[in-house]
């Protein structure tokens, strides 16, 4: 199995505030993984720094074996990595289809538009139907798929999905874990952050557990469900 | 009683072709805010620095009308992308007051400018264009002329925001600047495009207006606070809102002025946005784009 995205000793912070402390990790080619950890832990931070809306401090990012410190955030979509931000953020007065436009925005994803747009609405077909509605005016559950949506239209290798149960009514809950599964069987590789601890488990590979800026556990969802620390600081059971 | 009937419908007519050109100079305006939200305060002096290209191009060079006319657009864009690239860039994160304040800065030194350059006289293209009559009414060519391309400049607009990438990033900007990034777009590249671009509709405005006005460095100051006011009661960033409220406003401005005096239909208007700003401030269209 060969290595897509890797961090090393990766620091980042906000001003004077520093909310990542050496954190390293690494996502290989078909995978699924996850960073667990409670609120503010920086799991949101740390997709903001691998896709470079936030700068690191120190350590470094490496996409494909290739590092990309230095790259501007609008250019990291182009290594193929794209980011289904916290809180779903369509653009509320844009339509669904106007959202996922936006998503094959760079030229060689417009090239593959018509291609893309089907593929999307073949996974959702919801949202074929909402093609022409405002963003804005969808349920939840809809946003999101939009967002996934938007996310995939430009075609990426690495998928990175920020609290996409975070919000959601529980039955809604369990069909954005459901379609999680299906995104993986169209072989993608997926970087997930969530605080839903159970179920994130059951659809990735391995976890990260991180805690104040700092990995404290790693290891396949099967270790980290059977852990002693898990299980009783998050999970709740004895 | 026919006649009044008549004369009443050249100044609603009159009106609606004034409509247009202010709903030109709107669009332009609106469009810089609704994407960098800061309010040029200048605008209607960038549109007055390409009539003076134009003139200059054509009275003292000799260049056809056909070269200075797209050379004053192209004239304004530059200055629109040079006003976003070395005034509005340095001061993107201050604070609203003194952002309009350094572009209020930027009106008086363009007048300043512009009077050093080409004195304070008026100045005329020389160019008349004749005016049309229906039946008892008369209308400028030029002014029909300037609302017919300014209505179809708005089209345009319309469709390139609808239906281009480009125009999708956009309006997309002003809903979410932070996630842009994570589209693959350039923010700073979308600002100084968007920026340029509402500078060549001021230059077109230029074109349009250098054809009816005597020009003076002063005479943004006929347009600029319009501008402003319309945008304002349209909902400041809202495109559509802005396109109504031209149309309104110059309706007052035409139709007051019919009743009374000329100068009384700015006072109507202006009265009537007072009272607008009291009953809905945010404008007549709530901000939607």
């Amino acid at each position: 199995m060969s290595e897509m995205l890797q961090l090393h000793d990766v620091s980042a912070g906000y001003g004077s505030f520093q909310a990542l402390f050496g954190v390293s990790l690494q996502v290989n080619t078909g995978e699924a993984v996850a960073v667990i950890g409670p609120n503010g832990a920086g799991k949101s931070t740390l997709l903001r720094v691998i896709s470079k809306l936030i700068p690191i401090t120190s350590g470094s990012l490496v996409m494909e074996g290739r590092p990309y410190n230095e790259l501007p955030a609008h250019s990291v979509i182009g290594l193929g990595i794209a980011q289904v931000p916290e809180g779903r953020r369509l653009f509320p007065r844009l339509t669904v289809e106007e959202n996922l436009r936006m998503g094959a925005f760079l030229p060689a994803a417009r090239e593959n538009f018509a291609e893309r747009l089907e593929f999307v609405y073949a996974l959702f077909p919801k949202m074929k139907q909402r093609r022409l509605q405002l963003a804005g005016t969808m349920s939840g559950g809809e946003q999101q798929m939009c967002a996934i949506g938007r996310a995939l239209m430009s075609g990426p290798k690495l998928l990175l999905l920020d609290e996409p149960s975070a919000g959601l009514a529980p039955v809604v809950v369990q069909s954005i874990f459901e379609l999680i599964k299906t995104i993986r069987a169209e072989g993608y590789t997926v970087l997930i952050v969530e605080q839903n601890i159970q179920q994130v488990l059951k659809v990735v590979d391995r976890a990260y557990l991180l805690e104040t800026g700092r990995i404290r556990m790693s290891g396949s969802s099967a270790e980290l469900l059977d852990s002693e620390e898990i299980r009783r600081a998050y999970l709740g059971i004895a | 009683m026919e006649v009044f009937d008549i004369f009443l419908l050249e100044a609603v007519l009159n009106g609606l072709l004034l409509g247009g050109l202010l709903a030109l100079l709107a669009l332009g305006l609106n469009l810089i805010f609704g994407v960098i939200d800061v309010v040029w305060i200048c605008y209607a002096e960038l549109m007055m620095v390409g009539m003076y290209g134009i003139w200059w191009m054509h009275v003292q060079v000799g260049a056809p009308l056909w070269i200075a006319f797209p050379a004053g657009i192209a004239l304004v864009a530059v200055l629109g992308a040079a006003m976003h690239h070395f005034v509005i860039r340095p001061v993107l994160s201050a604070e609203p007051i003194n952002q309009l304040l350094v572009t209020g800065g930027v009106l008086f030194f363009l007048q300043a400018i512009v009077t050093v350059l080409f004195g304070v006289e008026f100045r005329n293209l020389g160019v008349r264009l004749p005016s049309i009559s229906v039946g008892e009414m008369n209308f400028s060519m030029a002014r029909l002329i300037a609302f017919l391309i300014a209505i179809a400049a708005i089209g345009g607009t319309y469709l390139f925001l609808s239906r281009t990438y480009l125009g999708t990033a956009i309006r997309a900007i002003s809903q979410d600047r932070t996630i842009m990034p994570l589209m693959g777009v350039n923010p700073s590249k979308i600002y100084l495009m968007t920026s340029a671009m509402g500078g060549g509709l001021a230059g077109l405005a230029a074109c349009l207006l250098v054809l009816q006005y005597d020009l003076h460095p002063a005479i943004g100051l006929s347009f600029g606070p319009i501008t402003f006011l319309i945008c304002v009661l349209g909902g400041l960033g809202n495109l559509i809102g802005g396109f109504v409220a031209a149309f309104v406003f110059a309706q007052f401005i035409s139709v007051g002025g019919f009743f009374f005096q000329l100068e009384w239909g700015y006072v109507i208007a202006f009265l009537f946005f007072i009272v607008v700003m009291f009953w809905k401030p945010e404008g007549l269209l709530s901000k939607r784009r």
